[in-house]
């Protein structure tokens, strides 16, 4: 099967301008996100995942350099355009409403429906076939605010599948998650960049579950961002120099990190 | 399941909408039984003529002034709540009726200070009702222009209730300057009254209301989606400028439009949308959209015939029964609330 390139940077620069100064904070990025792949972006607090994922995502424009969504400039998409090739599902906790998980899963057609937002049959069968993959078709009738954290992001999970794009861009995830509830939401991002091949990139803390389940990482470190397999990251010893602090180090035998 | 319980509750507020209207035509300083209220409503002969009179003349244009203005502060009430996510939003919050209230302030209270042609044009109905529409017009103005500087919606919502005591300073301010029947005029106006709009006004007022209520049905799938917080709503591809600025525009044009006709009307838009999602259990704004025109008009109707007394010869002050009646509705709301 042929590996379709879903996002692609240019030499990208991303960072803030002020009025006085530009702070770059990542330089001369290449990288490639391909369809099919599951792809974790991992790095220490503060070393700047969210400003590159909101740069990828066409929230902030980059300092130089250009990023391709479906080889065209991301900044020149309009916001309808945009929200059919590209879906998010963000950290941030929802407003208080009396939404229910199939109302809520539903949104996520709003590019598609007419000006009054009326579901067609079509996208009352997008709804149903996202919930069946995901498996919460259970939780069609309960209120989103009824259901616990691990079952509310694989709703908005199946919400950004309900947009019908070729990405979707997660940030943190796994969050706030016990063990089992990580685990499940990584096993069901990765069943899901396999069954309907979509690219999915996400940021996590969880790297050693990361290593173990995601196709490709993206490693933000002080010196330099670099986009490989986990087994070639591991071997040249890239995640060693993850963390400035000397007592927390990567065992690569155990593909875990080990704390003196 | 959910549709059949919709369509029981939408049949049920029609029947109860066209029942308080019949009861609300039909009670007054003169009560007029209400199969008469039919007849003459349905054009047939009545059996007194001043019957035929008070209803075409009085209780007819009152009505469909309580049904407009039920409609839209409750509309707007319901636009805001979703809008600056906060459930205590309403047309007041956005400062809209204290502009109104400042530009009639300044024209009826402040009139000694003007030349005396034209203070005695201001002070004619027409007066009142341009200086409301423009006072409401400039908050708007205001509005816009702090939205452009603010991206952040609650620093839009502190500047409307900054914008509410600035203006009640300056009332204050004017009150001290002001002889005592200047001071009873503003105060009456204050009060709210539905009572006295003709035929001619009736038709300006719909229009606006017509205009404003098309508005906001343009802005009932965004809301929907601004339901998820607004990153998630333009990550669905909601252009939010646009939405925000196509919701204070239709607000405006239905709060400042009543306000201007009818003076500043309290609850009305805080209480009904609430009343809405408690009864619909939703928060789909197609649903809410329809349930809050239908309580509004009720809750309107049913405000003015307490406001008339039954049975006695005195008419209290609209605003008063609005307040009195939405006061405790939002506070038992409040405490029983766990989500809205």
């Amino acid at each position: 099967m042929k590996k379709e390139t879903i996002i692609a940077t240019h030499d990208l620069s991303i960072g803030y301008k002020t009025k006085k100064e530009t702070i770059a904070i990542a330089e001369n990025l290449n990288l490639e996100l391909t369809s099919g792949k599951l792809i974790t972006l991992v790095g220490a607090n503060g070393i700047g995942k969210s400003t590159l994922l909101r740069t990828l995502t066409g929230i902030q424009k980059p300092i130089s350099g250009e990023v391709f969504l479906a080889e065209k400039n991301i900044n020149s998409f309009d916001n309808l355009e945009l929200a059919q090739n590209l879906s998010l599902v963000l950290t941030e906790k929802l407003p208080p409403s009396n939404l229910t998980v199939f109302e809520l899963i539903a949104l996520g057609r709003q590019p598609y429906t007419n000006w009054l937002g009326k579901l067609s049959d079509e996208d009352i069968s997008t709804v149903k076939s996202v919930m069946k993959l995901t498996q919460i078709e259970h939780l069609a009738d309960k209120k989103h605010f009824e259901i616990s954290d691990g079952q509310l992001q694989k709703v908005m999970i199946a919400r950004a599948l309900a947009q019908e794009t070729s990405i979707i861009i997660l940030d943190e995830p796994t969050t706030h998650l016990d063990l089992f509830h990580k685990v499940s939401v990584f096993k069901l991002l990765k069943k899901l960049s396999q069954e309907t091949k979509k690219c999915i990139l996400f940021s996590t803390h969880d790297i050693d579950l990361a290593i173990q389940l995601s196709d490709e990482m993206i490693v933000m470190t002080e010196e330099n961002i670099v986009q490989d397999q986990p087994c070639n990251l591991i071997s040249k010893g890239i995640f060693n120099s993850l963390f400035k602090d000397q007592t927390i180090t990567f065992d690569s035998e155990k593909g875990k990190f080990i704390i003196y | 399941m959910l549709k059949i319980r919709n369509s029981i509750l939408f049949t049920t507020l029609s029947l109860v909408l066209v029942l308080t209207l019949l009861l609300n035509i039909s009670f007054g300083q003169v009560s007029i039984p209400i199969k008469e209220v039919v007849k003459s409503i349905l054009g047939s002969s009545v059996e007194k003529e001043t019957w035929e009179y008070i209803i075409t003349n009085y209780r007819l244009p009152k009505a469909i002034t309580a049904i407009l203005v039920g409609i839209s502060l409750s509309v707007s009430g319901l636009l805001m709540q979703t809008f600056f996510r906060n459930p205590l939003a309403g047309p007041y919050v956005l400062g809209l009726s204290s502009g109104s209230s400042l530009g009639v302030a300044f024209v009826v209270l402040g009139s000694s200070f003007l030349p005396s042609i034209v203070a005695q044009f201001f002070i004619s109905s027409y007066g009142i009702i341009l200086a409301s529409c423009i006072g409401s017009l400039f908050v708007l103005l205001l509005i816009v222009l702090v939205s452009k500087y603010l991206r952040d919606v609650m620093s839009i919502l502190i500047v409307g209730l900054m914008f509410s005591s600035f203006t009640s300073a300056i009332v204050n301010i004017l009150t001290y300057f002001s002889t005592a029947e200047q001071l009873q005029k503003y105060t009456f106006w204050s009060m709210g009254n539905i009572g006295n709009i003709s035929w001619q006004n009736i038709g300006f007022l719909s229009i606006a209301i017509f205009i404003g209520t098309l508005l906001s049905i343009v802005s009932l799938k965004p809301l929907d989606a601004l339901l998820l917080g607004e990153n998630y709503a333009k990550s669905m591809g909601l252009n939010f400028k646009k939405t925000q600025n196509i919701i204070i525009l239709s607000t405006s044009i239905l709060t400042g439009s009543i306000t201007a006709f009818v003076g500043p009307i309290a609850f009305i838009g805080l209480a009904v949308p609430h009343l809405a999602k408690l009864l619909f259990q939703t928060s789909n704004h197609k649903t809410l959209f329809i349930g809050t025109i239908l309580i509004g008009s009720i809750i309107m109707l049913l405000c003015d015939l307490i406001s008339q007394m039954p049975m006695s010869d005195f008419t209290l002050p609209i605003n008063a029964i609005t307040s009195l009646v939405g006061a405790p509705i939002v506070i038992w709301l409040i405490i029983k609330r766990k989500t809205i």
